[in-house]
């Protein structure tokens, strides 16, 4: 693993093992197949723990598709015996609830923090593996320190900054707070990849006349698309999912606020019914499941983060 | 969707990274009129002003700020000295540190467990991948959406009702007492701590499975031959290969379980025993307004994970800034 994440030519096929198992890949012979019928534990174990781990989400879509009556009065797999759906609680969701309006918020929040983190990452992370000044080993231990404080830590003296510059309660605030909130992380991630690029090939370009900036844009980030992605990845799944930033910095007004906000406004407003809410959940979860799946070999990279020392 | 919402997105998704890069181009114009060994210094710091200044503003200058709050009184005006800090330690906030305690005993231990032990066996079917995508579902989720998903497993009726919650009526089916999962202090925290694994298995298992596709193939056949058998060979020859990753995964699940917040805030907001560190904190900052408590439990918080600060930092410079 060390070595596929440091060269920068291996790094650009998915990680060994990280990638979904296409035919195309060559299983090492290391295993003998022991009886089919001592394998049937295993089968069960592992399909027993899928069923577990899916059986929350088939609940949630079952009842999101359930009317207000039948959800009141027996649990959702009763749905199953005596099938009765209705898309009545997206429709509400989407009038009463206001998730369209949330989703082009989180939509607003997630895609330029994405991009602009990015940018702001793969410059720091460059400049600290390839630079040399003074104070670089103190930059790096300072990054590598902050990887591990809460966001409770930096929220009063932060709501105080924010509302002097007046941040507070527009969604470019937001931003501000995601992108500098997981600049240690996006260098932590991306620091071992720059640092092994190839000296020859910036130095063969540097000869060739090419200034700094334009050898890092036409010819190190072009190789480092994959663990870009990984960062982008992971950057919109937070700032997509995250409840406690916009709920501080934006107040929660409906015309700011974003899926999570929305939804956690509604459990508290709607009491008992579920309905309206399974709905919702489900509308805002749409666009970060099919990311994870599409992309997932570049999730999984990203979750690797570099860390895995094999 | 306004004409404004479209301006905005642009501002952020062109604009302002246009900015950024202009700002290296043309400070490299700059650098250039420099001699020749002051150069790299001076680009390093151009370079690294939009880093520095994000970074230090929202994590750097916050965190200090709040070391110094945390002798301070509930308003950050005069200082108390370590009263804050004896708060912590008095018989009010105590149980929370204790709960929180069992979160961080339970969950990593839990979520290294079954992360690996379905890393371990996944590697040996053909379905590997739909295991894999199943696993980590739950990280696509937020804590808002998850909540509303857990409300729906612990729904609760007393015995007789219809149940409406899928454990319960799993418990109906079976003949048992349903169970108050969300408001019997005895069993809510457990409830809470199953929500967290079910999030953060995917991650344990998808670094411990890429981890156990580099253990030398080689070794677990020489074991093989030697009469181990499976079980033997994957605790005694892979198990200590993968040990650098088990680590990994081990301390990135105290950390979560030590700052644990979105769960309890949404699920029961501290409520039957449940409540943590990080709950309580946020309750001090916005319910009570007490910003000395707030900060000194926040600086708890930061001194309970410098050890493991220190071991990710050994990492990093040995395998990285040396290297």
């Amino acid at each position: 693993m060390t070595e596929t994440l440091r060269t920068p030519t291996a790094a650009v096929r998915p990680a060994a093992g990280t990638s979904a198992a296409g035919p195309t890949r060559v299983v090492p012979a290391r295993r003998r197949r022991p009886g089919a019928a001592r394998r049937i534990p295993l089968h069960v174990f592992l399909i027993a723990i899928c069923a577990i781990w899916v059986v929350p989400l088939v609940g949630l879509i079952v009842y999101s598709l359930r009317t207000i009556a039948d959800s009141a009065v027996s649990g959702w797999w009763h749905a199953f015996t005596a099938p009765l759906f209705t898309i009545t609680n997206y429709t509400s969701a989407w009038t009463t609830g206001g998730i369209g309006q949330a989703l082009g918020n989180s939509i607003l929040i997630a895609v330029p923090t994405t991009v602009i983190t990015i940018t702001v990452c793969a410059i720091g992370a460059y400049t600290l593996a390839r630079m040399k000044f003074r104070g670089r080993i103190v930059v790096l231990t300072i990054a590598v320190a902050l990887l591990v404080v809460p966001p409770q830590l930096t929220l009063v003296p932060l709501l105080r900054v924010f509302n002097v510059l007046h941040l507070t309660g527009h969604i470019p605030g937001v931003w501000v707070y995601q992108v500098g909130f997981v600049v240690p992380f996006g260098i932590y991630l991306l620091f071992g990849f720059f640092r092994a690029f190839p000296d020859e090939l910036i130095e063969a370009a540097s000869l060739d006349g090419a200034s700094v900036p334009r050898i890092f844009f036409s010819i190190v980030l072009p190789t480092a698309t994959p663990i870009l992605i990984a960062l982008a990845i992971i950057q919109f799944m937070w700032s997509w999912n995250d409840l406690l930033i916009p709920l501080l910095f934006l107040g929660g007004g409906a015309s700011v606020a974003p899926t999570t906000v929305q939804i956690a406004g509604l459990v508290q407003s709607t009491g008992g019914g579920l309905n309206l809410l399974t709905a919702a959940a489900i509308v805002s979860m749409i666009i970060p499941v099919i990311v994870t799946v599409v992309l997932q070999r570049y999730f999984v990279r990203g979750i690797l983060g570099g860390a895995v020392k094999g | 969707m306004s004409s404004s919402y479209f301006l905005t997105l642009a501002i952020g998704v062109v604009a302002i990274p246009a900015v950024i890069l202009a700002w290296l181009f043309f400070g490299e114009r700059v650098v250039r009129l420099l001699p020749n060994r002051r150069q790299e210094p001076v680009r390093a710091w151009v370079w690294l002003a939009f880093p520095v200044v994000l970074g230090g503003g929202v994590l750097l200058y916050p965190l200090v700020q709040t070391v110094v709050n945390s002798f301070q009184d509930k308003s950050s005006q005069g200082f108390v000295g370590l009263a804050n800090f004896a708060w912590v330690f008095s018989p009010t906030v105590v149980p929370v540190l204790l709960n929180n305690l069992i979160w961080v005993v339970v969950l990593p231990a839990v979520t290294l467990l079954l992360g690996l032990v379905i890393a371990g066996l996944a590697d040996r079917v053909r379905y590997e991948a739909v295991v894999r995508t199943v696993m980590i579902l739950p990280m696509a989720i937020s804590f808002s959406a998850a909540a509303v998903i857990w409300r729906l497993m612990y729904a609760y009726q007393p015995k007789g009702f219809a149940q409406t919650g899928t454990i319960d009526g799993i418990v109906n089916l079976l003949g048992g007492t349903p169970l108050a999962f969300l408001s019997d202090p005895k069993i809510t925290t457990w409830a809470l701590i199953a929500i967290g694994v079910w999030m953060s298995v995917g991650t344990g298992m998808l670094m411990l499975s890429a981890a156990l596709k580099n253990v030398d193939a080689s070794t677990l056949e020489a074991a093989r031959l030697d009469g181990a058998s499976e079980l033997g060979a994957f605790w005694h020859v892979a198990i200590p290969q993968i040990l650098p990753t088990i680590t990994v995964v081990y301390t990135t699940q105290i950390i979560f379980s030590l700052k644990v917040f979105d769960i309890v805030y949404t699920m029961t907001n501290g409520a039957f025993n449940t409540d943590v560190i990080a709950n309580r904190m946020y309750a001090e900052l916005f319910r009570t307004q007490q910003f000395g408590h707030a900060s000194a439990i926040a600086v708890l918080l930061l001194v309970a994970a410098i050890p493991i600060v220190i071991v990710n930092l050994r990492q990093f410079r040995e395998e990285r800034v040396v290297a």
